[in-house]
């Protein structure tokens, strides 16, 4: 009789936890740019660096516009603004490495909480210098060549939190940190998916870091949902 | 006042005076390098640099910018060497005991700039960069200072007055006085808008942004930020920089118009045989160059060659104003004491007042 009532709850907590699941929803869509962006640019310092120029095969240019055949819009960070549901914690940590005296990837967004390890994949010296603009920790750290891999945490939201190796001036990441799992960086297509959003209306954002950020409102339910941002552009 | 004890000039110390005002200039162009270049933070520890002893940090590992911070560390630690030398050999030989004071406070000046430079890294606060930089400046006058004082120049402009040539009326030294201190407040706006790491906030020339008066509403400042693809991605310039890059263009052009105006009262006043009124058309010759500098850092983009070349002219623009007025000040024409306490041509106050 006990058996049979653990297994009678077990299966109810199995069935409501099932249920919570097939209600949560993905949220889709494409960001686009209008226009034509300013071209990058050829990274010349590091090209004339001896060590770091050595490494790479081809031109190394900048990637601030990153806009694909269709005018999808990559490296667009765009994010639900849920506050406090971080699960930062037990998420693995994110990686970013020093790889060809770059930063890569050089946009990314983690969560309050997680681990972001710094790798340095380089022959050569880097120092690790975030800098915060909304009362994180600035670190600067020096990594050697070979040396072990940098770990740090962030407590704070922040758009697009700089780290920069001062040795070699062009190198820079933009990490940006949710407190929600609900976040994503669009592709090289520009497209993006927020995956397993309970049921609800939120503020969603999207934001490039030199275009800024637009502001919309989605209702979630049990289906997927597409969000239509206006597209980027230049004024 | 002229010093009664200065009676036989030193001519080593002199030269070592001058050697250390020499080098600190070299060392002022050391540190607008580091700050051309970003490299303020590429080392991120000190005293040490990358954990070993500064004086030891292999050769190899001078890369990028850390050959920048580390060179301009290892030199002003040879220029803080120099001025304990000055102050100790200064407070030993000198008679003067104001020259000893002023060789004490370059030495506490040093140690202060030491140690702004040191804790701008360890606090990581950019702001006291600003400081790093003014302090610099000041320091720069103040070894320069100290070999005009030491100089067999001053030592006969004291001590043989039948020499010093034609008074300086107080009109044209408080001229000379007003724009050297607007040079001062234009090497302080400088160094801040050096110290935001922005870039350029206003990349053409002679307009800004394409208008006499740059637009400076957020619509526009978001405009000019998108259009920006530096691959040293710089941070978002602000409607304050912009400002203050036309506050910088704005009193430069009074303080060409003022150091003109030095130069021309210097000539109609002393003459153009007086060495004041030399100095005044070097001081002339350096503003504008100063001024092409601005242009050119502007025009280049801000290169780092460029943009120190600007902070070193900007130093020696500061300084030779300050020591025109210093010279003068000797040569001033007023109810001046002699050595033996007498008033010479008493002014109507002076003698009311008595």
């Amino acid at each position: 009789m006990v058996y049979m009532k653990k297994a009678l709850i077990l299966s109810l907590m199995g069935g409501l936890a099932l249920g919570i699941a097939a209600k949560a929803g993905n949220i889709t869509g494409e960001i686009k740019f209008q226009g034509t962006p300013p071209p990058n640019v050829e990274i010349i310092p590091l090209e004339n660096d001896p060590v770091c120029g050595a490494l790479h095969k081809d031109k190394p240019f900048t990637h601030f516009y990153e806009v694909g055949p269709n005018g999808g819009l990559a490296d667009v960070v765009v994010a639900l603004q849920v506050t406090g549901k971080s699960t930062g914690a037990s998420a693995p940590p994110a990686v970013l490495d020093q790889r060809g005296c770059i930063y890569l990837p050089g946009i990314m967004a983690i969560q309050t909480g997680q681990k972001l390890v710094v790798k340095n994949s380089d022959p050569c010296i880097h120092n690790v210098h975030t800098t915060s603009k909304n009362g994180n920790p600035e670190h600067n750290d020096a990594q050697m060549a070979g040396g072990p891999d940098l770990t740090y945490t962030f407590d704070k939201p922040e758009d697009f939190m700089k780290f920069q190796c001062d040795v070699h001036p062009w190198m820079f990441a933009w990490v940006t940190i949710e407190d929600s799992p609900y976040y994503c960086v669009t592709d090289t297509n520009g497209d993006f998916v927020i995956k397993n959003v309970p049921p609800g209306t939120y503020t969603i954002t999207a934001s490039h870091r030199k275009l800024g950020t637009q502001t919309l409102q989605v209702t979630v339910t049990d289906s997927d949902v597409k969000v239509d941002f206006p597209a980027f552009t230049i004024k | 006042m002229i010093p009664k004890s200065f009676t036989t000039p030193n001519r080593w110390l002199f030269r070592f005076a001058a050697l250390t005002a020499f080098f600190t200039f070299l060392l002022l162009g050391a540190g607008g390098l580091v700050t051309s270049h970003e490299a303020g933070m590429s080392v991120p520890d000190w005293p040490n640099s990358y954990g070993y002893n500064m004086f030891l940090f292999p050769p190899s590992k001078w890369i990028g910018g850390i050959f920048y911070e580390h060179t301009h560390r290892l030199w002003a630690t040879l220029v803080g060497f120099m001025t304990t030398v000055l102050m100790v050999w200064l407070w030993r030989s000198d008679e003067r005991a104001w020259v000893k004071k002023l060789g004490v406070a370059a030495f506490l000046g040093v140690v202060i700039q030491g140690v702004l430079g040191g804790l701008r890294v360890t606090l990581k606060m950019d702001d006291l960069g600003i400081f790093h930089g003014i302090v610099a400046q000041s320091f720069f006058v103040l070894t320069c200072a100290l070999a005009l004082f030491t100089s067999p120049f001053w030592f006969r402009l004291t001590q043989q007055p039948e020499k010093q040539g034609k008074r300086v009326a107080g009109g044209l030294r408080r001229h000379v006085a007003y724009v050297a201190g607007l040079i001062f407040l234009q090497l302080i706006l400088g160094a801040t808008m050096r110290h935001q790491h922005a870039g350029l906030s206003i990349s053409d020339f002679p307009l800004a942004h394409g208008q006499l008066w740059p637009d400076t509403s957020p619509a526009a400042i978001a405009r000019y930020n998108a259009a920006r693809v530096d691959p040293d991605q710089l941070n978002p310039i602000t409607a304050f920089q912009v400002i203050l890059q036309m506050i910088h263009r704005i009193m430069a052009l009074l303080i060409v118009l003022g150091v003109a105006a030095a130069a021309m009262l210097s000539l109609k006043r002393l003459g153009k045989g007086d060495y004041l009124t030399r100095l005044a058309f070097l001081w002339l010759g350096l503003i504008l160059v100063q001024a092409g500098l601005g242009i050119m850092t502007v025009l280049s983009n801000k290169a780092a060659d460029v943009a120190t070349a600007h902070v070193l002219v900007g130093a020696l623009v500061l300084a030779v104003g300050a020591v025109w007025f210093m010279v003068a000040s000797v040569r001033r024409e007023e109810a001046a004491e002699c050595e033996s306490g007498t008033l010479i041509n008493p002014s109507p106050a002076v003698i009311g007042s008595k």
